[in-house]
Protein backbone atom coordinates (compact mmCIF):
# COMPACT_ATOMS: atom_id res chain seq x y z
CA UNK A 1 0.00 0.00 0.00
CA UNK A 2 1.89 2.72 -1.21
CA UNK A 3 -0.28 5.79 0.26
CA UNK A 4 0.83 4.44 3.65
CA UNK A 5 4.15 5.57 3.23
CA UNK A 6 3.38 9.07 2.81
CA UNK A 7 1.23 8.85 6.20
CA UNK A 8 3.81 7.51 8.66
CA UNK A 9 4.87 10.17 11.76
CA UNK A 10 7.04 12.50 10.54
CA UNK A 11 6.38 11.95 7.26
CA UNK A 12 3.46 14.67 5.51
CA UNK A 13 1.21 15.01 2.63
CA UNK A 14 2.57 16.54 -0.38
CA UNK A 15 0.24 19.21 -1.64
CA UNK A 16 -0.67 16.54 -4.71
CA UNK A 17 -1.23 14.07 -2.11
CA UNK A 18 -4.11 16.92 -0.49
CA UNK A 19 -5.56 17.97 -4.01
CA UNK A 20 -6.52 14.36 -4.54
CA UNK A 21 -7.57 13.65 -1.34
CA UNK A 22 -10.03 16.82 -1.34
CA UNK A 23 -11.08 15.71 -4.82
CA UNK A 24 -12.12 12.23 -3.82
CA UNK A 25 -13.83 13.50 -0.88
CA UNK A 26 -16.04 16.06 -3.28
CA UNK A 27 -16.67 12.78 -5.41
CA UNK A 28 -17.82 10.90 -2.28
CA UNK A 29 -19.79 14.09 -1.15
CA UNK A 30 -21.46 15.48 -4.04
CA UNK A 31 -24.72 14.08 -5.00
CA UNK A 32 -25.36 13.08 -7.99
CA UNK A 33 -28.51 14.50 -9.99
CA UNK A 34 -30.71 11.92 -11.51
CA UNK A 35 -33.97 13.32 -13.29
CA UNK A 36 -36.35 11.14 -14.58
CA UNK A 37 -37.25 12.26 -18.19
CA UNK A 38 -39.71 15.37 -18.93
CA UNK A 39 -42.53 13.22 -19.81
CA UNK A 40 -42.60 10.91 -17.14
CA UNK A 41 -42.33 13.76 -14.32
CA UNK A 42 -45.04 15.29 -16.12
CA UNK A 43 -47.22 12.07 -16.39
CA UNK A 44 -46.84 11.58 -12.54
CA UNK A 45 -47.39 14.92 -11.76
CA UNK A 46 -50.57 14.51 -13.62
CA UNK A 47 -52.48 11.46 -13.61
CA UNK A 48 -53.85 11.81 -9.64
CA UNK A 49 -55.04 15.60 -10.42
CA UNK A 50 -57.01 14.08 -13.42
CA UNK A 51 -57.92 10.83 -11.15
CA UNK A 52 -59.81 13.14 -8.66
CA UNK A 53 -61.69 15.32 -11.25
CA UNK A 54 -62.48 11.72 -12.49
CA UNK A 55 -63.77 10.67 -9.20
CA UNK A 56 -65.44 13.88 -8.58
CA UNK A 57 -67.26 14.19 -12.15
CA UNK A 58 -68.39 10.49 -11.75
CA UNK A 59 -70.08 11.18 -7.98
CA UNK A 60 -71.65 14.10 -9.86
CA UNK A 61 -72.90 12.10 -12.54
CA UNK A 62 -74.73 9.16 -10.42
CA UNK A 63 -75.94 12.05 -8.08
CA UNK A 64 -77.93 12.73 -11.56
CA UNK A 65 -78.61 9.60 -12.30
CA UNK A 66 -80.30 9.02 -9.23
CA UNK A 67 -82.71 12.37 -9.61
CA UNK A 68 -81.56 13.38 -6.39
CA UNK A 69 -82.21 16.94 -7.78
CA UNK A 70 -84.86 17.57 -10.44
CA UNK A 71 -82.67 18.06 -13.61
CA UNK A 72 -83.27 21.75 -13.85
CA UNK A 73 -81.73 22.27 -10.52
CA UNK A 74 -78.97 19.69 -11.32
CA UNK A 75 -78.25 19.55 -14.67
CA UNK A 76 -75.42 16.47 -15.74
CA UNK A 77 -71.83 16.61 -15.63
CA UNK A 78 -72.03 16.63 -19.74
CA UNK A 79 -74.84 19.49 -19.86
CA UNK A 80 -72.44 21.93 -18.09
CA UNK A 81 -69.51 20.75 -20.03
CA UNK A 82 -71.72 21.80 -23.25
CA UNK A 83 -72.94 25.06 -21.71
CA UNK A 84 -68.93 25.77 -21.03
CA UNK A 85 -67.80 24.85 -24.40
CA UNK A 86 -70.50 26.84 -25.97
CA UNK A 87 -69.72 30.02 -23.41
CA UNK A 88 -66.22 30.09 -23.90
CA UNK A 89 -66.79 30.85 -27.98
CA UNK A 90 -68.79 33.71 -27.00
CA UNK A 91 -67.17 37.25 -26.43
CA UNK A 92 -69.52 38.20 -22.92
CA UNK A 93 -67.59 35.35 -20.91
CA UNK A 94 -64.54 36.72 -21.79
CA UNK A 95 -65.89 40.35 -21.52
CA UNK A 96 -66.69 39.03 -17.75
CA UNK A 97 -63.18 37.55 -17.12
CA UNK A 98 -61.52 40.46 -18.05
CA UNK A 99 -63.45 42.67 -15.90
CA UNK A 100 -62.43 40.25 -13.17
CA UNK A 101 -59.55 40.16 -13.57
CA UNK A 102 -58.79 43.94 -14.17
CA UNK A 103 -60.15 44.13 -10.71
CA UNK A 104 -58.68 41.06 -9.09
CA UNK A 105 -55.07 42.56 -10.00
CA UNK A 106 -55.56 46.02 -9.12
CA UNK A 107 -57.09 45.04 -5.85
CA UNK A 108 -53.93 42.80 -5.30
CA UNK A 109 -51.50 45.16 -6.57
CA UNK A 110 -52.63 47.63 -4.02
CA UNK A 111 -52.72 45.11 -1.33
CA UNK A 112 -49.51 44.76 -2.30
CA UNK A 113 -48.40 48.00 -2.08
CA UNK A 114 -50.30 48.80 1.72
CA UNK A 115 -49.53 45.18 2.98
CA UNK A 116 -46.16 45.88 1.93
CA UNK A 117 -45.33 49.06 3.69
CA UNK A 118 -47.32 48.56 6.49
CA UNK A 119 -45.26 44.93 7.19
CA UNK A 120 -41.80 46.88 6.27
CA UNK A 121 -42.70 49.44 8.97
CA UNK A 122 -43.74 46.49 11.16
CA UNK A 123 -40.81 44.82 11.21
CA UNK A 124 -38.50 48.00 11.24
CA UNK A 125 -40.39 49.29 14.67
CA UNK A 126 -40.83 47.80 17.95
CA UNK A 127 -43.76 50.12 18.53
CA UNK A 128 -45.44 49.77 16.06
CA UNK A 129 -45.27 46.05 16.40
CA UNK A 130 -46.66 46.09 20.00
CA UNK A 131 -49.46 48.58 18.49
CA UNK A 132 -50.59 46.69 15.58
CA UNK A 133 -48.96 43.43 15.39
CA UNK A 134 -51.97 41.53 17.12
CA UNK A 135 -54.02 43.86 15.40
CA UNK A 136 -53.64 42.50 11.59
CA UNK A 137 -53.64 39.03 12.56
CA UNK A 138 -57.33 40.06 13.77
CA UNK A 139 -57.92 41.60 10.60
CA UNK A 140 -57.13 38.73 8.63
CA UNK A 141 -59.64 36.64 10.40
CA UNK A 142 -62.00 39.29 9.83
CA UNK A 143 -64.42 37.90 7.18
CA UNK A 144 -64.37 40.04 4.24
CA UNK A 145 -68.12 40.18 3.89
CA UNK A 146 -68.77 41.42 7.18
CA UNK A 147 -67.01 44.72 5.48
CA UNK A 148 -69.31 44.84 2.90
CA UNK A 149 -72.15 46.74 4.40
CA UNK A 150 -69.32 49.65 5.79
CA UNK A 151 -67.62 49.56 2.71
CA UNK A 152 -71.18 49.93 0.36
CA UNK A 153 -72.26 52.66 2.69
CA UNK A 154 -68.96 54.44 2.50
CA UNK A 155 -68.79 54.11 -1.01
CA UNK A 156 -72.08 53.26 -2.40
CA UNK A 157 -72.57 50.55 -5.23
CA UNK A 158 -68.96 51.19 -7.29
CA UNK A 159 -65.86 50.01 -8.30
CA UNK A 160 -64.26 51.66 -4.63
CA UNK A 161 -66.54 49.47 -2.73
CA UNK A 162 -65.09 46.55 -4.33
CA UNK A 163 -61.64 47.35 -4.12
CA UNK A 164 -61.86 48.89 -0.32
CA UNK A 165 -62.87 45.38 0.53
CA UNK A 166 -60.29 43.22 -1.46
CA UNK A 167 -57.52 45.17 -0.04
CA UNK A 168 -58.72 45.00 3.68
CA UNK A 169 -58.93 41.20 2.96
CA UNK A 170 -55.64 40.69 0.97
CA UNK A 171 -53.17 43.42 2.45
CA UNK A 172 -53.56 41.70 6.33
CA UNK A 173 -52.52 38.25 4.62
CA UNK A 174 -49.15 40.10 2.86
CA UNK A 175 -47.84 41.97 6.10
CA UNK A 176 -48.36 39.17 7.93
CA UNK A 177 -45.59 36.96 5.46
CA UNK A 178 -43.68 39.99 5.32
CA UNK A 179 -43.51 40.18 9.20
CA UNK A 180 -43.01 36.63 9.39
CA UNK A 181 -40.31 36.24 6.78
CA UNK A 182 -37.89 38.67 8.23
CA UNK A 183 -38.28 37.45 11.70
CA UNK A 184 -37.35 33.93 10.19
CA UNK A 185 -34.19 35.34 8.84
CA UNK A 186 -31.46 33.61 11.02
CA UNK A 187 -29.53 35.87 12.77
CA UNK A 188 -26.16 34.50 11.63
CA UNK A 189 -26.94 35.68 8.25
CA UNK A 190 -27.14 39.18 9.32
CA UNK A 191 -24.30 38.54 10.83
CA UNK A 192 -22.60 38.01 7.68
CA UNK A 193 -24.06 40.95 6.19
CA UNK A 194 -22.59 43.16 8.89
CA UNK A 195 -18.59 41.73 8.38
CA UNK A 196 -18.95 42.19 4.45
CA UNK A 197 -19.17 45.77 4.94
CA UNK A 198 -23.03 45.99 3.60
CA UNK A 199 -25.10 48.70 4.33
CA UNK A 200 -28.79 49.46 5.06
CA UNK A 201 -30.07 49.03 1.62
CA UNK A 202 -27.46 46.56 1.17
CA UNK A 203 -28.17 44.19 3.91
CA UNK A 204 -31.81 44.40 2.91
CA UNK A 205 -31.76 43.70 -0.90
CA UNK A 206 -28.91 40.92 -0.63
CA UNK A 207 -29.85 39.67 2.70
CA UNK A 208 -32.94 40.23 4.33
CA UNK A 209 -35.40 40.17 1.44
CA UNK A 210 -34.12 36.63 -0.20
CA UNK A 211 -33.53 35.33 3.06
CA UNK A 212 -37.23 35.92 4.10
CA UNK A 213 -38.66 35.49 0.39
CA UNK A 214 -40.25 31.84 1.30
CA UNK A 215 -42.15 32.97 3.98
CA UNK A 216 -42.91 35.95 2.04
CA UNK A 217 -44.44 34.19 -0.55
CA UNK A 218 -46.61 32.27 1.49
CA UNK A 219 -48.16 35.43 2.82
CA UNK A 220 -48.68 36.39 -1.03
CA UNK A 221 -50.34 33.32 -1.69
CA UNK A 222 -52.69 33.58 0.94
CA UNK A 223 -52.96 36.89 0.27
CA UNK A 224 -54.49 36.26 -3.32
CA UNK A 225 -56.82 33.88 -1.96
CA UNK A 226 -58.39 36.22 0.66
CA UNK A 227 -58.39 38.66 -2.49
CA UNK A 228 -60.48 36.54 -5.02
CA UNK A 229 -62.39 35.67 -2.41
CA UNK A 230 -63.15 38.89 -1.35
CA UNK A 231 -64.17 39.60 -4.80
CA UNK A 232 -66.48 37.18 -5.23
CA UNK A 233 -68.00 37.95 -2.45
CA UNK A 234 -68.06 41.92 -3.98
CA UNK A 235 -68.97 40.89 -7.34
CA UNK A 236 -72.26 39.20 -5.96
CA UNK A 237 -73.59 42.09 -3.82
CA UNK A 238 -72.27 45.07 -5.24
CA UNK A 239 -73.72 44.84 -8.94
CA UNK A 240 -72.58 47.91 -10.82
CA UNK A 241 -74.90 48.90 -13.71
CA UNK A 242 -73.92 48.07 -16.86
CA UNK A 243 -70.52 45.97 -16.21
CA UNK A 244 -70.18 42.51 -16.99
CA UNK A 245 -68.32 40.36 -14.45
CA UNK A 246 -67.98 36.49 -13.47
CA UNK A 247 -70.22 37.91 -10.11
CA UNK A 248 -73.09 39.36 -12.08
CA UNK A 249 -73.24 36.38 -14.75
CA UNK A 250 -73.67 34.02 -11.20
CA UNK A 251 -76.25 36.38 -10.24
CA UNK A 252 -78.41 36.81 -13.39
CA UNK A 253 -78.03 32.91 -13.79
CA UNK A 254 -79.41 32.02 -10.59
CA UNK A 255 -81.93 34.60 -11.10
CA UNK A 256 -82.84 33.49 -14.36
CA UNK A 257 -82.56 29.41 -12.58
CA UNK A 258 -80.16 28.97 -15.26
CA UNK A 259 -78.35 25.98 -13.02
CA UNK A 260 -76.02 24.92 -16.15
CA UNK A 261 -74.39 28.31 -16.72
CA UNK A 262 -73.99 28.76 -13.34
CA UNK A 263 -72.18 26.14 -12.68
CA UNK A 264 -70.38 26.50 -15.94
CA UNK A 265 -69.54 30.03 -14.28
CA UNK A 266 -68.23 28.42 -11.11
CA UNK A 267 -66.17 25.94 -13.24
CA UNK A 268 -64.61 29.44 -14.43
CA UNK A 269 -63.92 30.50 -11.48
CA UNK A 270 -62.43 27.60 -9.93
CA UNK A 271 -60.10 26.94 -12.76
CA UNK A 272 -58.86 30.97 -13.14
CA UNK A 273 -57.88 30.44 -8.94
CA UNK A 274 -56.60 26.60 -9.63
CA UNK A 275 -54.40 28.53 -12.69
CA UNK A 276 -53.17 31.70 -10.81
CA UNK A 277 -52.42 29.63 -7.83
CA UNK A 278 -50.38 26.91 -9.52
CA UNK A 279 -49.01 28.87 -12.42
CA UNK A 280 -47.54 32.18 -10.77
CA UNK A 281 -47.73 31.35 -7.18
CA UNK A 282 -46.88 27.86 -7.25
CA UNK A 283 -43.94 28.05 -9.62
CA UNK A 284 -42.61 31.01 -7.91
CA UNK A 285 -42.58 28.85 -4.89
CA UNK A 286 -41.06 25.72 -6.54
CA UNK A 287 -38.06 28.29 -7.78
CA UNK A 288 -37.52 29.53 -4.41
CA UNK A 289 -37.59 26.81 -2.45
CA UNK A 290 -35.50 24.50 -5.24
CA UNK A 291 -32.99 27.22 -5.32
CA UNK A 292 -32.73 26.64 -1.71
CA UNK A 293 -32.51 23.43 -1.43
CA UNK A 294 -36.10 23.24 0.86
CA UNK A 295 -37.89 20.40 -1.20
CA UNK A 296 -37.12 17.87 0.27
CA UNK A 297 -39.76 15.66 -1.88
CA UNK A 298 -38.15 14.91 -5.40
CA UNK A 299 -35.01 14.44 -3.84
CA UNK A 300 -33.59 11.35 -4.87
CA UNK A 301 -31.98 9.46 -1.86
CA UNK A 302 -28.13 10.26 -2.04
CA UNK A 303 -29.35 13.86 -2.50
CA UNK A 304 -32.05 13.56 0.80
CA UNK A 305 -28.91 12.08 2.63
CA UNK A 306 -26.58 15.20 2.05
CA UNK A 307 -29.64 17.64 2.99
CA UNK A 308 -30.20 15.52 6.18
CA UNK A 309 -26.56 15.67 7.25
CA UNK A 310 -26.02 19.29 6.81
CA UNK A 311 -29.79 19.56 8.81
CA UNK A 312 -27.79 17.47 12.00
CA UNK A 313 -24.47 19.37 11.35
CA UNK A 314 -26.62 22.45 11.75
CA UNK A 315 -28.45 21.34 15.21
CA UNK A 316 -25.08 20.26 16.41
CA UNK A 317 -24.07 23.94 15.57
CA UNK A 318 -26.88 25.21 17.83
CA UNK B 1 8.98 25.88 5.09
CA UNK B 2 8.16 27.57 8.69
CA UNK B 3 4.86 27.51 8.41
CA UNK B 4 2.37 30.93 8.37
CA UNK B 5 5.11 32.82 10.16
CA UNK B 6 7.54 32.99 7.56
CA UNK B 7 9.04 35.95 5.97
CA UNK B 8 6.24 38.57 7.39
CA UNK B 9 7.46 39.56 10.41
CA UNK B 10 10.05 38.59 13.15
CA UNK B 11 10.06 34.85 13.54
CA UNK B 12 7.35 34.07 16.65
CA UNK B 13 9.58 31.83 18.65
CA UNK B 14 9.95 34.69 21.04
CA UNK B 15 6.70 35.04 21.89
CA UNK B 16 5.92 33.71 25.07
CA UNK B 17 3.64 35.99 27.31
CA UNK B 18 1.61 37.43 24.43
CA UNK B 19 3.36 40.12 25.84
CA UNK B 20 6.39 40.64 22.63
CA UNK B 21 7.43 43.61 21.37
CA UNK B 22 8.39 43.69 17.90
CA UNK B 23 9.93 46.97 16.90
CA UNK B 24 8.60 48.53 14.10
CA UNK B 25 5.33 46.43 12.62
CA UNK B 26 1.82 47.12 14.56
CA UNK B 27 0.63 43.73 15.30
CA UNK B 28 -2.25 41.92 13.51
CA UNK B 29 -4.44 41.92 16.46
CA UNK B 30 -4.13 43.86 19.80
CA UNK B 31 -5.93 43.18 22.57
CA UNK B 32 -5.53 45.38 25.40
CA UNK B 33 -6.84 44.92 29.02
CA UNK B 34 -10.25 44.04 27.54
CA UNK B 35 -13.09 42.80 29.83
CA UNK B 36 -16.64 42.52 28.20
CA UNK B 37 -19.63 41.93 30.75
CA UNK B 38 -23.33 41.41 29.83
CA UNK B 39 -26.44 42.57 31.34
CA UNK B 40 -25.33 44.77 34.60
CA UNK B 41 -25.60 44.50 38.17
CA UNK B 42 -26.03 40.82 39.65
CA UNK B 43 -27.62 39.21 36.40
CA UNK B 44 -24.74 40.60 34.35
CA UNK B 45 -21.99 38.29 33.45
CA UNK B 46 -18.84 38.84 32.80
CA UNK B 47 -17.60 36.97 30.29
CA UNK B 48 -14.16 38.44 29.40
CA UNK B 49 -12.03 39.21 32.34
CA UNK B 50 -9.02 41.51 31.62
CA UNK B 51 -7.56 40.18 28.35
CA UNK B 52 -4.43 40.63 27.16
CA UNK B 53 -3.47 39.26 23.61
CA UNK B 54 -1.29 39.93 20.91
CA UNK B 55 -1.20 38.60 17.40
CA UNK B 56 1.55 38.78 14.90
CA UNK B 57 1.06 39.00 11.48
CA UNK B 58 0.93 35.71 9.83
CA UNK B 59 0.04 34.21 13.04
CA UNK B 60 -1.87 30.69 13.37
CA UNK B 61 -3.35 31.17 17.10
CA UNK B 62 -5.21 28.81 18.66
CA UNK B 63 -7.53 29.62 21.27
CA UNK B 64 -8.86 26.67 23.30
CA UNK B 65 -10.90 26.58 26.39
CA UNK B 66 -14.02 24.68 28.25
CA UNK B 67 -17.15 26.01 27.42
CA UNK B 68 -18.38 29.52 28.77
CA UNK B 69 -14.50 30.51 28.22
CA UNK B 70 -16.12 33.37 26.09
CA UNK B 71 -13.86 32.63 23.01
CA UNK B 72 -16.62 33.49 20.66
CA UNK B 73 -17.46 36.95 22.50
CA UNK B 74 -13.26 37.33 22.34
CA UNK B 75 -13.63 36.74 18.19
CA UNK B 76 -17.57 38.89 18.36
CA UNK B 77 -14.76 41.70 19.32
CA UNK B 78 -12.24 41.25 17.30
CA UNK B 79 -14.95 41.36 14.47
CA UNK B 80 -16.20 44.72 15.68
CA UNK B 81 -19.94 42.45 15.65
CA UNK B 82 -19.55 43.92 19.33
CA UNK B 83 -17.59 46.75 21.95
CA UNK B 84 -15.83 45.60 24.85
CA UNK B 85 -17.15 46.66 28.42
CA UNK B 86 -14.15 47.91 28.52
CA UNK B 87 -10.35 48.33 27.22
CA UNK B 88 -9.26 48.00 23.45
CA UNK B 89 -9.36 45.95 20.59
CA UNK B 90 -7.48 46.24 17.86
CA UNK B 91 -6.81 44.79 14.08
CA UNK B 92 -4.53 46.12 11.25
CA UNK B 93 -5.86 44.72 8.16
CA UNK B 94 -9.20 43.05 7.00
CA UNK B 95 -11.28 40.69 9.05
CA UNK B 96 -13.16 37.90 8.44
CA UNK B 97 -15.39 35.27 10.53
CA UNK B 98 -16.28 31.66 9.44
CA UNK B 99 -18.32 30.17 11.91
CA UNK B 100 -18.97 26.34 12.56
CA UNK B 101 -22.27 26.87 10.11
CA UNK B 102 -20.93 28.00 6.74
CA UNK B 103 -23.33 30.50 6.36
CA UNK B 104 -23.65 30.78 3.11
CA UNK B 105 -26.34 32.10 1.16
CA UNK B 106 -28.82 29.83 0.52
CA UNK B 107 -30.63 30.85 -2.86
CA UNK B 108 -26.77 31.89 -4.28
CA UNK B 109 -24.38 29.57 -5.74
CA UNK B 110 -21.29 29.02 -4.41
CA UNK B 111 -19.39 31.17 -6.77
CA UNK B 112 -22.24 34.31 -6.63
CA UNK B 113 -21.91 33.59 -2.64
CA UNK B 114 -18.20 34.88 -3.50
CA UNK B 115 -19.19 37.41 -5.99
CA UNK B 116 -21.27 38.82 -2.81
CA UNK B 117 -18.48 39.49 -0.78
CA UNK B 118 -16.48 41.39 -3.96
CA UNK B 119 -19.68 43.26 -4.77
CA UNK B 120 -19.54 44.36 -1.16
CA UNK B 121 -16.38 45.01 -0.94
CA UNK B 122 -16.40 47.46 -4.50
CA UNK B 123 -14.48 44.92 -6.69
CA UNK B 124 -16.17 46.42 -10.06
CA UNK B 125 -18.95 44.14 -11.72
CA UNK B 126 -16.94 43.10 -14.54
CA UNK B 127 -13.76 41.54 -12.89
CA UNK B 128 -15.75 39.48 -10.07
CA UNK B 129 -16.62 36.37 -11.80
CA UNK B 130 -12.92 36.17 -12.94
CA UNK B 131 -11.50 36.83 -9.04
CA UNK B 132 -14.62 34.63 -7.79
CA UNK B 133 -13.77 31.71 -9.70
CA UNK B 134 -9.77 32.42 -8.97
CA UNK B 135 -10.79 32.04 -5.45
CA UNK B 136 -12.77 28.83 -5.69
CA UNK B 137 -9.75 27.32 -7.90
CA UNK B 138 -7.85 28.17 -4.53
CA UNK B 139 -9.75 25.99 -2.36
CA UNK B 140 -9.91 23.91 -5.49
CA UNK B 141 -13.73 24.27 -5.98
CA UNK B 142 -13.96 25.41 -9.47
CA UNK B 143 -15.50 22.49 -10.34
CA UNK B 144 -18.50 23.03 -7.86
CA UNK B 145 -18.63 26.85 -8.98
CA UNK B 146 -22.36 26.46 -9.97
CA UNK B 147 -23.27 24.20 -7.74
CA UNK B 148 -25.68 25.98 -4.48
CA UNK B 149 -24.87 25.35 -1.18
CA UNK B 150 -27.17 22.68 -0.28
CA UNK B 151 -25.93 20.10 -2.85
CA UNK B 152 -22.99 20.55 -1.34
CA UNK B 153 -21.73 18.50 1.52
CA UNK B 154 -20.18 20.49 4.85
CA UNK B 155 -16.54 20.18 4.06
CA UNK B 156 -16.86 21.76 0.80
CA UNK B 157 -19.31 24.55 2.19
CA UNK B 158 -16.43 25.73 4.69
CA UNK B 159 -14.28 25.65 1.64
CA UNK B 160 -16.65 28.00 0.02
CA UNK B 161 -17.00 30.09 3.01
CA UNK B 162 -13.35 30.43 3.26
CA UNK B 163 -13.13 31.86 -0.13
CA UNK B 164 -15.50 34.15 0.25
CA UNK B 165 -13.48 34.98 3.52
CA UNK B 166 -10.87 35.59 1.00
CA UNK B 167 -13.11 37.55 -1.38
CA UNK B 168 -13.77 39.86 1.66
CA UNK B 169 -10.14 40.36 1.43
CA UNK B 170 -9.46 39.67 4.56
CA UNK B 171 -5.42 39.62 5.74
CA UNK B 172 -7.11 38.35 9.45
CA UNK B 173 -9.10 35.26 9.27
CA UNK B 174 -11.54 34.08 12.65
CA UNK B 175 -12.30 30.93 13.23
CA UNK B 176 -14.87 30.17 15.41
CA UNK B 177 -15.10 26.13 15.68
CA UNK B 178 -15.25 26.23 12.07
CA UNK B 179 -14.62 21.92 11.47
CA UNK B 180 -16.37 20.87 14.87
CA UNK B 181 -19.54 19.85 12.95
CA UNK B 182 -17.46 17.75 10.02
CA UNK B 183 -16.63 13.81 10.20
CA UNK B 184 -13.19 12.96 11.07
CA UNK B 185 -11.65 12.44 7.73
CA UNK B 186 -12.71 15.62 6.51
CA UNK B 187 -11.54 17.76 9.20
CA UNK B 188 -8.19 16.26 8.97
CA UNK B 189 -8.18 16.92 5.17
CA UNK B 190 -9.30 20.43 5.71
CA UNK B 191 -6.54 20.66 8.46
CA UNK B 192 -4.21 20.00 5.54
CA UNK B 193 -5.78 22.79 3.48
CA UNK B 194 -6.40 25.58 5.84
CA UNK B 195 -2.80 25.23 6.63
CA UNK B 196 -2.13 25.54 3.29
CA UNK B 197 -4.20 28.56 2.58
CA UNK B 198 -2.92 30.54 5.51
CA UNK B 199 0.15 30.32 4.60
CA UNK B 200 -0.40 30.85 1.16
CA UNK B 201 -2.30 33.72 1.70
CA UNK B 202 0.01 35.28 4.36
CA UNK B 203 -3.34 34.58 6.83
CA UNK B 204 -3.37 35.98 10.39
CA UNK B 205 -5.57 33.60 11.97
CA UNK B 206 -7.24 33.07 15.31
CA UNK B 207 -8.58 29.95 15.59
CA UNK B 208 -11.46 28.76 18.38
CA UNK B 209 -11.48 24.84 19.29
CA UNK B 210 -12.62 23.16 21.84
CA UNK B 211 -10.70 20.43 20.12
CA UNK B 212 -7.30 20.05 21.62
CA UNK B 213 -5.57 18.12 19.13
CA UNK B 214 -6.57 20.16 16.39
CA UNK B 215 -5.15 23.32 18.06
CA UNK B 216 -1.66 21.52 18.83
CA UNK B 217 -2.01 20.20 15.09
CA UNK B 218 -2.63 24.21 13.49
CA UNK B 219 -1.52 26.65 16.09
CA UNK B 220 2.29 28.52 16.10
CA UNK B 221 0.82 29.28 19.22
CA UNK B 222 -1.87 28.35 21.65
CA UNK B 223 -3.77 30.56 24.25
CA UNK B 224 -5.83 28.76 27.02
CA UNK B 225 -8.63 30.47 28.54
CA UNK B 226 -10.24 30.07 31.72
CA UNK B 227 -14.17 29.35 32.29
CA UNK B 228 -16.48 31.73 33.65
CA UNK B 229 -15.11 34.83 33.33
CA UNK B 230 -12.64 33.94 30.86
CA UNK B 231 -9.02 34.63 31.03
CA UNK B 232 -5.52 33.59 29.92
CA UNK B 233 -4.57 30.73 31.91
CA UNK B 234 -1.65 29.75 30.04
CA UNK B 235 0.42 29.77 26.53
CA UNK B 236 2.01 27.26 24.60
CA UNK B 237 4.42 27.91 21.81
CA UNK B 238 4.15 24.76 19.05
CA UNK B 239 7.29 24.66 17.43
CA UNK B 240 6.47 21.82 15.56
CA UNK B 241 7.88 22.22 11.63
CA UNK B 242 5.24 22.52 9.66
CA UNK B 243 3.11 20.37 7.94
CA UNK B 244 2.30 18.48 10.45
CA UNK B 245 0.14 15.44 10.99
CA UNK B 246 -2.44 15.31 13.53
CA UNK B 247 -0.99 11.81 14.72
CA UNK B 248 2.02 12.71 15.19
CA UNK B 249 4.08 12.10 18.52
CA UNK B 250 5.17 16.27 18.47
CA UNK B 251 1.69 17.17 18.07
CA UNK B 252 0.18 14.25 20.88
CA UNK B 253 2.80 15.75 23.23
CA UNK B 254 1.67 19.49 23.32
CA UNK B 255 -1.56 18.91 22.84
CA UNK B 256 -0.90 16.26 26.18
CA UNK B 257 0.29 19.06 27.98
CA UNK B 258 -2.54 21.63 27.10
CA UNK B 259 -4.92 18.38 27.98
CA UNK B 260 -3.33 18.82 31.53
CA UNK B 261 -3.93 22.36 32.10
CA UNK B 262 -7.24 22.29 30.50
CA UNK B 263 -8.23 19.40 33.08
CA UNK B 264 -6.80 21.41 35.76
CA UNK B 265 -8.84 24.56 34.54
CA UNK B 266 -12.09 22.63 34.12
CA UNK B 267 -11.27 20.81 37.84
CA UNK B 268 -11.43 24.30 39.63
CA UNK B 269 -15.11 24.29 38.50
CA UNK B 270 -15.74 21.23 40.63
CA UNK B 271 -18.16 21.51 44.25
Amino acid sequence: MPAETSLQSGGSVTADDLARDLAGLDQLDFAQERRAPLAIRLWSALWPKLAAIGVAVLVWQIAYWLELKPSFVLPSPSAVGAELWEQLGTPELWRAVGSTMRRALLGFAVSLVIGGAIGIAVTRSRLLRTAIGSLITGLQTMPSIAWFPLAILLFKISEQAILFVVVLGAAPSIANGIIAGVDSVPPILRRVGITMGANTPQMYRDFVIPAAMPTMLTGLKQGWAFSWRSLMAGELLVIIPGTQSLGTRLQFAREFSDATGLIATMVVILVIGILVDSLVFGKLERTVLTRRGLRLDDKNPAEKLVVRRSLMAASVGR
Amino acid sequence: MSGANSGLTEPAQHIVNGRQQVAAARPAVEIVDVVKRFGSGDSGVLALDHISLTVEHGEFLCIVGASGCGKSTLLNLVAGLDAPTSGTVGASGRVALMFQEAALLPWRTAIQNVELALKLRGVPKAERSERARELLALVRLDDFADKRPHELSGGMRQRVALARCLGQGADILLMDEPFGALDAITRDILHDEIERVASEQQLTVMFVTHNVREAARLGDRIVLLSSRPGRVVAQFDVPVPRPRRIESPDVSAIAAQVTISLREEVRRHAR
